[in-house]
């Protein structure tokens, strides 16, 4: 296809030293833990936003931070990039290298430290997944709240490079609000740790600054997140309702009433569809929008906050409104959405965006998508996080026909756009990467852009880590 | 004092001492005015004529304010709608002896939170956007209105709690929240501080949602609410909520924790008053510049740092966020070396000296002192924001 993003032309004295660099970086991890043959190399070469690639030089997965201090601290020397990775799954290609980055890769780092219910908090190395740390607290009655739909296989460094949300986040805050502490090896291979076990780390919220700086400013290899005891009781509820603005109301007035369920997730017709025929999960077919209402509490808690939800979406015209009467149905109802991504990369390639707005623009910034996505030809399925207006269009192409590849990345970046005229941002939650690089001027001013590349440099002078990443190569300060 | 009314203004005046390379003490209303190292500075510039709310939209849970607006006039439009910042930022007039109005801006500065901190956040968890002038007179914005954004660095963490040395606030977006149709306290009298750390952190074990968590020793139980809490230490969690799931809660935790204690229960009305005090450090707001340090650790081990510093100096203390803050008056001297090797030693957090005389306040650094590598950061960091050193100078180095 034809490739719109440009990328910063790689550095051939970098290039020219391949075999040396590969011989030095030997001496710096562990045997095994280097990656040069151009097979093995594949699998780097891009992460979820699979319409780029690029082949690293070469990829390091160290084991200790004292080994990706020396990684860093000799790329540093010799001005090589460096691409931190975690699992590989951001939709932003926030992960994929260029041919002269050395690729760092923390999925190795996986031994979850330290568990302390008394303070409430876990201490992880960063190639843990996020469910593992749910995983490992569960029995005991906690849980660690972001889940990102990636859950399952994203990774908590990942997690923290791109400030990663969920479903649950209306509730719970996203990655940034539930970080206590990193553990972060600077670009020159200094060790310096961010925060702790306390809550407001000393000085300068560097801790704030880092997360969701998407590899740019460090690399984290450790990290200290809150734990939440478990709600006595969730349960999820459907609601269908005939028109996706009916839905989009309802979201706005549930809200504006003040009530803050734990999560609140939309799905279109297709989105329906598509998820429905691969997880059976009871979703209505009937229906032209879906909103899965999930509250939590005592028993007395849920039915009261249900009746008050119910009440306003009988006032937008609710067609259906289903209880789940099981855990297994309320397991199945989280299953379809979660699996949306996965469901509909089953029947057509798609790029999924990943646009915020105000709740009160949800139903206006709905219906002029789909004007949108009409005008190019395409289709699109809608699924996202309602309560907090992160809305997701699956934009669905074909990725074999460069035409329509390029109508959907031409109609994602319209809808982009939309949202940010709307009065929102260009993502929620998966970042900029080098997807949403080249709008960031729809967003910000190049004075904004500029102050923030300057605080980015104070970290890294010479641009090394992640290099062509969130700011356009454009006007670079 | 220079106090524009305009941002356009405000970087005007910024940009021209930026030339001149000539420093400037930011402040918002001054409530909190004598906090952070001595100042030096030619002029004083504050934000108190940059006021307004200029857009709050009850649904969407999200203000955007002018950055010298009166904390009040905030917090009024809030509760007619029945929402409020649920961070609870703290009063600091009580603890510093100052007069004056706390302005949005400089709450954010401080990033002040209270009690709900360590479940609902803190100021800078709720801050979604901000304008500010840097200094070199650049009217940047960061940040954006809507709860989820990701987009490009989050400079709004950076500005939350930099005292005004990294930008100076002309406005701020922040989200607000319900406020609780009602709240109760359960009274656990007369725990050792010890025993009272293993009390709170079961209750946080549970899915009952204490968003207040705090012990008071019998040496200050007597100066909250009038005298009324029982007699002895006072370890009281709070519940807030709908009528009925409160009162469920209630029932749980208090059988939760029956054994331990004699059990009290506080109405919705002691229950603010209470929690407000907590706050606002009251009983330490006695018109004294005792020194009265703010500590952040692990709630598991502020206990013992306190512990040991009752063998060795004249204090008095309690505790908040699970034990995780200690609000801490001394009686004579300010005991900065002896506290702070104490956190040290017992596995990091960080000592603020909120309020001392000017003698100790000259010799001793308010904030707990960064890793030699951290500092540098911070220093470039802050460099690349005010890169003549005009905000504040000094104040937080």
């Amino acid at each position: 296809m034809t490739e719109a993003i440009a990328f910063l032309p790689p550095r051939q004295a970098v290039l020219s030293r391949r075999a040396e660099i590969l011989d030095d970086l030997k001496e710096l991890v562990p045997a095994g833990r280097l990656v040069e043959e151009r097979n093995a190399l594949v699998p780097f070469e891009t992460d979820g936003f699979i319409a780029y690639r690029r082949r690293p030089l070469a990829v390091v997965l160290p084991e200790t931070t004292a080994q990706v201090a020396a990684v860093m601290k000799y790329c540093h020397r010799y001005g090589i990039p460096v691409v931190p990775r975690g699992a590989g799954t951001s939709l932003s290609g926030g992960a994929i290298p260029q041919e002269d980055a050395v690729v760092l890769g923390l999925s190795a780092m996986t031994r979850i430290i330290e568990v302390d219910y008394a303070n409430r908090c876990a201490t992880v190395q960063a190639g843990v997944t996020n469910l593992a740390i749910s995983d490992a607290v569960g029995a005991d009655g906690y849980f660690y709240a972001p889940d990102p739909s990636s859950q399952l296989a994203c990774t908590i460094g990942g997690n923290i490079a791109m400030n990663s949300g969920g479903a649950h986040c209306l509730k719970y805050g996203v990655t940034t609000n539930n970080l206590l502490g990193v553990k972060m090896v600077l670009v020159d291979g200094t060790v310096v740790d961010l925060g702790g076990k306390h809550l407001d780390a000393e000085g300068y919220d560097l801790l704030g600054l880092v997360c969701g700086s998407e590899g740019q400013l460090g690399i984290v290899t450790e990290a200290t997140v809150r734990l939440l005891a478990k709600p006595e009781g969730a349960r999820p509820v459907l609601f269908g309702f005939d028109s996706a603005e009916d839905a989009g109301s309802c979201v706005a007035d549930v809200i504006g009433a003040g009530i803050i369920p734990v999560a609140i997730e939309f799905m279109d017709k297709p989105a329906i569809e598509i998820c429905e025929a691969f997880a059976k999960a009871g979703y209505p077919l009937d229906v032209e929008a879906l909103l899965i209402v999930e509250v939590e509490g005592s028993e007395a808690e849920m039915d009261a906050m249900l009746a008050a939800i119910v009440e306003i979406a009988k006032r937008h015209g609710v067609k259906i409104v289903r209880e789940s009467q099981s855990a297994n149905e309320a397991a199945l109802i989280w299953k379809g959405r979660k699996s949306a991504f996965g469901a509909t990369g089953r029947i057509a390639d798609y790029i999924c965006m990943d646009g915020t707005v105000p709740l009160s623009q949800l139903a206006y910034v709905l219906r002029k998508t789909s004007e949108i996505i009409d005008r190019y030809g395409l289709r699109v399925a809608n699924v996202f996080h309602a309560g907090d207006g992160n809305m997701h269009p699956l934009i669905l192409y074909n990725i074999n026909d460069p035409e329509d590849a390029a109508k959907a990345e031409a109609a994602g970046m319209e809808i982009l756009k939309l949202c940010v005229d709307a009065g929102g941002c260009l993502t929620g939650e998966h970042g900029v990467g080098i997807e949403k690089r080249d709008l960031m001027l729809h967003q910000f001013t190049q004075v904004d852009l500029d102050q923030q590349m300057a605080v980015r440099s104070a970290f890294d002078a010479d641009w090394i880590l992640n290099p062509s990443k969130v700011f356009p190569l454009e006007g670079r300060g | 004092m220079l106090t524009p009314s305009t941002e356009t203004e405000a970087a005007e005046l910024i940009r021209d001492h930026a030339t001149r390379k000539t420093p400037l003490q930011i402040r918002g209303g001054g409530t909190r005015s004598g906090f952070g190292n001595a100042v030096s500075a030619d002029a004083v510039l504050s934000s108190t004529a940059i006021t307004g709310i200029i857009e709050y939209n009850p649904a969407e849970m999200v203000m955007t304010a002018r950055a010298g607006t009166p904390v009040a006039e905030i917090e009024a439009a809030l509760a007619e709608n029945g929402q409020g910042m649920a961070f609870e930022p703290m009063d600091h007039r009580g603890a510093m002896g100052t007069s004056g109005t706390p302005t949005i801006g400089g709450l954010f500065a401080v990033n002040s939170s209270g009690p709900r901190r360590f479940t609902a956040g803190a100021a800078r968890d709720h801050l979604l956007g901000v304008r500010f002038v840097n200094g070199a007179g650049d009217v940047v914005k960061a940040g954006g209105k809507v709860m989820k954004n990701v987009t490009g660095l989050d400079l709004v963490k950076l500005l939350a709690g930099s005292y005004g040395t990294m930008g100076f606030l002309t406005q701020v977006t922040f989200k607000v929240l319900p406020v609780p149709k009602t709240a109760a306290t359960i009274v656990i009298s007369g725990l050792e501080d010890e025993n009272a750390m293993k009390a709170l952190a079961a209750a946080l074990s549970l899915s009952v949602e204490v968003s207040g968590a705090a012990h008071l020793p019998e040496s200050v139980r007597g100066r909250f609410i009038g005298g009324k809490l029982p007699e002895g230490a006072a370890t009281v969690m709070r519940l807030e909520g709908l009528e009925a799931s409160v009162a469920v809660r209630a029932e749980k935790l208090m059988s939760a924790m029956a054994g331990l204690g004699p059990i009290n229960r506080l109405d919705a009305d002691d229950t603010k008053a209470l929690w407000t005090e907590i706050r606002d450090v009251t009983p330490y707001g006695d018109g004294t510049a005792r020194p009265l340090w703010r500590v952040s650790m692990p709630p598991s081990e502020a206990w013992k740092l306190v512990a040991g510093l009752r063998l060795r100096a004249g204090i008095d203390a309690y505790y908040d966020w699970q034990g995780g803050l200690v609000w801490m008056r001394m009686e004579a001297d300010h005991e900065a070396d002896v506290l702070r090797h104490g956190i040290r030693s017992l596995g990091g957090g960080h000592a603020t000296l909120v309020r001392a005389a000017p003698e100790i306040r000259a010799k001793v650094p308010t904030f707990e002192p960064l890793s030699p590598a951290v500092a540098l950061l911070s220093g470039r960091v802050r460099a690349k924001l005010d890169p003549h050193g005009i905000f504040n100078p000094g104040l937080m180095a």
